[in-house]
């Protein structure tokens, strides 16, 4: 057994609040030895963060640390001011969920990292920024010196993060703790920080300290892995042990409940029928104003050409990246937004160029649920209120108890006890509330369900069940749904159809099955490449075929095929002309080398 | 996860089968605030005292009385004591309360009816509308106000209820801008798409859901808006353009008791406690609303 760089035993956190105090994480024990990675995971409120920023002696003032914390010998537990100091930043360093918001807006690149430099190794000046571009370059930043006069926001998403593991490597520490790195980027960014940080594991010999909610990021990771749950450590070990064989039945639980892309979901097809929705060129644009005075506005072409037919009981997934147009899609099928072009034909009905009253009508048969399940309910109102909000928009006249027989009844058909009807949406759970959502959306019974990254925010377990209840829900009653999301897994448990989107423009339209066995389009390939599978094994050895680079700005939207900037596929003709959607078997595909490739 | 669900089905035995409201619960929680309540006491105890004492009294608040000039309190029958002119403090006080409470209430109320209709309005809608409500204001804005109320005088001679126009035409732009600002940051948030995607029109989105989520800060606002309004008042009765003597309010007789502050000081003292002890109640009254209007804060018991 190799010397250990991390000891941790009996670690309890304990925040002290009015209502008492509250024990984030009990009794954990762990080790982690030089150069290992070890992931911690679990769900929201386990206390993997809390474990974390107590190896980091982050607390809150109300928090309380006991047990012990053993670094390169030192106790950790109960020690303060510059000794600690001297510790964090230089032996341990940590890159935080949302590079935004923890790189200072107001210091350029080279200043932030020059301050670790200073503080820690008393290098200034050129030593300094030699030191600096040398790091940048590592994290595999191009032209590293020109970069470390831009402020933070004249970067990528990526780019931050690789600019945050850059500034954390910079003392050259033993532990690197990562704590969601990655939760907030793109799929394919993901794959990119993910394979730098295995690249720099070698290369700088660092332990990490991975902490994620995502088992598919600690499968292709870790080393190992501990999972925890309310606090407690529930499994540890080896990480093809935990994946094969869970010992634990809240380990097996967590595996089952996430949604795998290499799963074959059984789903059949619904009967041909009249479609409920069709949708024809549907154009989103924006007029964006440029600063300066007689600058010209420049157009946001959210949404371009999109085209699209959803029959009862069928379900359309929507997959893309950020700033794919997906949510403007959704949007525009529920004149949400009025589109600038095109047409939207819901039950035989014209929307798209309806004024907003007469539009209204139609809102009876076409729905929406929302990502974040609790902004998504007014805190001012009960569930009851929340509920019967469209019955009253669109049957008025019921009386009161016909209102709350009809809001008990959705609330049974969702899973919820209609004895809750007159609490409040912050007394209930993140997927309670997304149960309520998906209440309200349907107590009037309509044709149409969008479903708009409606389980991005929630655990993988509570992820499962209400998938679980949108299947059903669908069968019983014949919904149409438009399942928008960013996560291609999940996508494929629910979808009949699905398209790709990127940069506005539909890429890829193809059965599901088709779609997932033998993905035509460049773009989809190497989406499906990044989105990492729940299995060690298979996730080691895995060739990616990854994107380069990141999503550009759709203001700055390349001519031709939109991704071409990205494609390792690209030719001359690609930047000169615009793909059309070609027939290709079942599929529609848009790429000039769709034969070929 | 699992906590929640646990703690919330525990609280399942208490609740009602009648349905709630905001409004309901509001009043539920407000009952169970003691600083609240007892400023709501005391608050309403003053009211009917400044309503009813005058004329319980034995003396009129307007007769002067040469015999008994600035006599100290306790003595002749006087128990506030009696003002330069020889006038019963205790009834002058009294009488006072009712014009300050009158102008803090009403006025208030004005620029808070004015200001949430035309803030909510403006933000919700956007766009253009916006633009042209909110240079508007920013046009009453550059208006002075002494020029204002001194206009309203010349054409509508001297009367009281022109103070409170005076009054609430000037604060109901702050109040427009404030929820105004609030509106635009409320209008963004997924509930209002979700009233949207549900058909409720905008005149019903606006009552019922920007307006109940603005209270909070408008409640704070009201707070600070009712004692500037007294001040105010006070301030143009001594520019001789509000209240006329006889006639009394507490913020004159402040000002009147503070130039006699040495001789005496029971002329001060009594009209700046009852103003004291009244913008107090106001505060804890505002601070409970706040809190009992915010489903929120109710979890913590």
């Amino acid at each position: 057994m190799s010397p250990r760089l991390l000891d941790v035993t009996d670690l309890n956190v304990s925040f002290e609040t009015r209502d008492g105090p509250v024990h984030a994480v009990k009794n954990l024990s762990f080790q982690l030895a030089p150069g290992e990675v070890l992931g911690i995971v679990g769900e929201s409120g386990s206390g993997k963060t809390q474990a974390a920023m107590a190896v980091l002696g982050l607390m809150a003032d109300n928090g309380r640390v006991t047990g012990s914390i053993r670094f390169e010998g030192d106790e950790l537990v109960g020690l303060r001011g510059a000794r600690l100091r001297e510790i964090r930043g230089a032996r341990i360093a940590i890159v935080f969920q949302d590079p935004m918001t923890s790189l200072n807006p107001y210091l350029t690149i080279g200043a932030q990292m020059g301050l670790v430099l200073k503080r820690h190794r008393g290098l200034r000046g050129e030593a300094a920024r030699k030191e600096c571009v040398q790091l940048l370059d590592a994290v595999h930043i191009t032209d590293p010196a020109s970069r470390l006069r831009m402020y933070p926001h004249e970067l990528s998403g990526g780019m931050r993060q690789r600019v945050m593991i850059a500034t954390a490597l910079l003392c050259r520490p033993a532990l690197l703790i990562a704590d969601e790195p990655t939760t907030a980027l793109d799929v394919t960014v993901q794959a990119q920080i993910l394979a730098l940080m295995a690249e720099l594991r070698v290369s700088f010999g660092t332990a990490i300290l991975l902490i994620t909610h995502d088992l598919g990021v600690a499968a292709g990771t870790c080393d190992r892995l501990l999972v925890m749950q309310r606090g407690t450590c529930q499994e540890q070990g080896d990480i093809d042990d935990c994946f094969h064989n869970p010992k634990t039945a809240y380990a097996r639980e967590l595996l089952e409940c996430v949604p795998r892309l290499d799963a074959e979901p059984t789903r059949t097809r619904p009967a041909p029928g009249e479609p409920i929705v069709r949708v024809q060129d549907l154009a989103v644009h924006y007029s964006v104003a440029q600063p300066g005075f007689f600058t010209a506005p420049k157009t946001l072409r959210a949404l371009d050409g999109v085209s699209l037919e959803l029959r009862p009981g069928e379900t359309l997934g929507v997959v893309g990246e950020s700033g794919s147009g997906k949510s403007t899609l959704a949007r525009a099928v529920l004149r949400l937004v009025r589109p600038t072009g095109g047409t939207v034909c819901l039950l035989g009905r014209e929307l798209a160029e309806l004024p907003e009253d007469e539009v209204r009508e139609s809102r009876r048969d076409m729905q929406l649920v929302f990502q974040d399940p609790l902004a998504a309910l007014d805190p001012r109102m009960t569930v009851r209120q929340i509920i019967a909000e469209p019955l009253e928009a669109f049957e008025s006249g019921l009386s009161e108890a016909a209102i709350t027989a009809r809001v008990s009844e959705a609330m049974i058909e969702v899973g919820l006890d209609p004895e809750w009807r007159n609490r409040y949406p912050h007394q209930f759970s993140g997927g309670q509330c997304q149960r309520v959502g998906i209440a309200r959306a349907l107590i009037l019974k309509p044709k149409l369900l969008v479903c708009d990254e409606a389980v991005s925010a929630l655990d993988v377990t509570v992820q499962a069940q209400i998938v679980s209840l949108l299947l059903e829900l669908q069968a019983r009653l014949g919904l149409a749904l438009i399942f928008i999301s960013h996560d291609l897994a999940v996508v494929r448990r629910l979808s009949h159809r699905v398209l790709v989107m990127y940069l506005g423009k539909v890429m890829e339209m193809a059965d599901a099955d088709e779609l997932y066995r033998a993905p035509k389009h460049p773009y989809t390939r190497a989406l499906m490449a990044a989105v990492p599978i729940p299995d060690p094994r298979l996730e080691k050895t895995r060739v990616k075929a990854l994107a380069k680079g990141e999503v550009p700005s759709p203001l700055a939207a390349p001519g031709g095929c939109a991704f071409r900037t990205r494609c390792e596929f690209a030719i001359g003709q690609c930047g000169s002309a615009e793909p059309e959607l070609r027939d290709v078997g079942t599929a529609r595909v848009a790429c000039w080398r769709v034969g070929e490739i | 996860m699992t906590d929640v669900v646990g703690a919330a089905s525990a609280a399942t035995a208490t609740i009602p089968d009648a349905p709630r409201s905001l409004w309901s619960d509001a009043w539920s929680t407000l009952r169970q605030n003691r600083a609240a309540m007892t400023a709501a006491i005391v608050l309403g105890t003053l009211v009917l005292f400044v309503l009813l004492g005058p004329a319980l009294s034995d003396y009129r608040f307007d007769k002067p009385n040469w015999d008994e000039i600035a006599v100290p309190p306790m003595t002749g029958g006087h128990l506030f004591g009696t003002d330069s002119l020889g006038r019963d403090l205790y009834t002058r006080t009294l009488m006072g309360g009712r014009m300050s409470l009158l102008v803090g209430i009403v006025s208030t109320l004005v620029s808070l009816i004015i200001g949430i209709a035309y803030g909510a309005t403006a933000g919700f809608l956007g766009g253009r509308v916006d633009r042209v409500m909110m240079r508007i204001v920013d046009i009453l804005y550059a208006l002075p106000f002494m020029f204002l109320v001194i206009l309203l005088m010349v054409l509508f001679g001297r009367n009281i209820v022109l103070i409170f126009v005076a009054i609430g035409a000037i604060n109901w732009l702050d109040m427009a801008r404030i929820v105004r600002g609030q509106t635009l940051g409320l209008k963004q948030r997924e509930f209002i798409e979700a009233a949207r995607v549900s058909g409720v029109k905008s005149g019903r989105i606006i009552l019922r859901h920007i307006v109940p989520n603005l209270l909070g800060v408008v409640v704070i606002y009201v707070t600070l808006t009712i004692p500037q309004v007294i001040l105010v008042e006070s301030f143009l009765s001594f520019l001789g353009l509000g209240v006329q003597e006889p006639m009394t309010s507490w913020g004159v007789m402040v000002s009147d008791g503070a130039l006699d502050m040495e001789n005496a000081p029971w002329m001060l003292i009594f009209p700046a406690v009852f103003l004291a002890i009244t913008l107090f109640c106001f505060n804890y009254l505002g601070d409970g609303l706040r809190d009992a209007l915010d489903p929120r804060d109710r979890s913590g018991r």
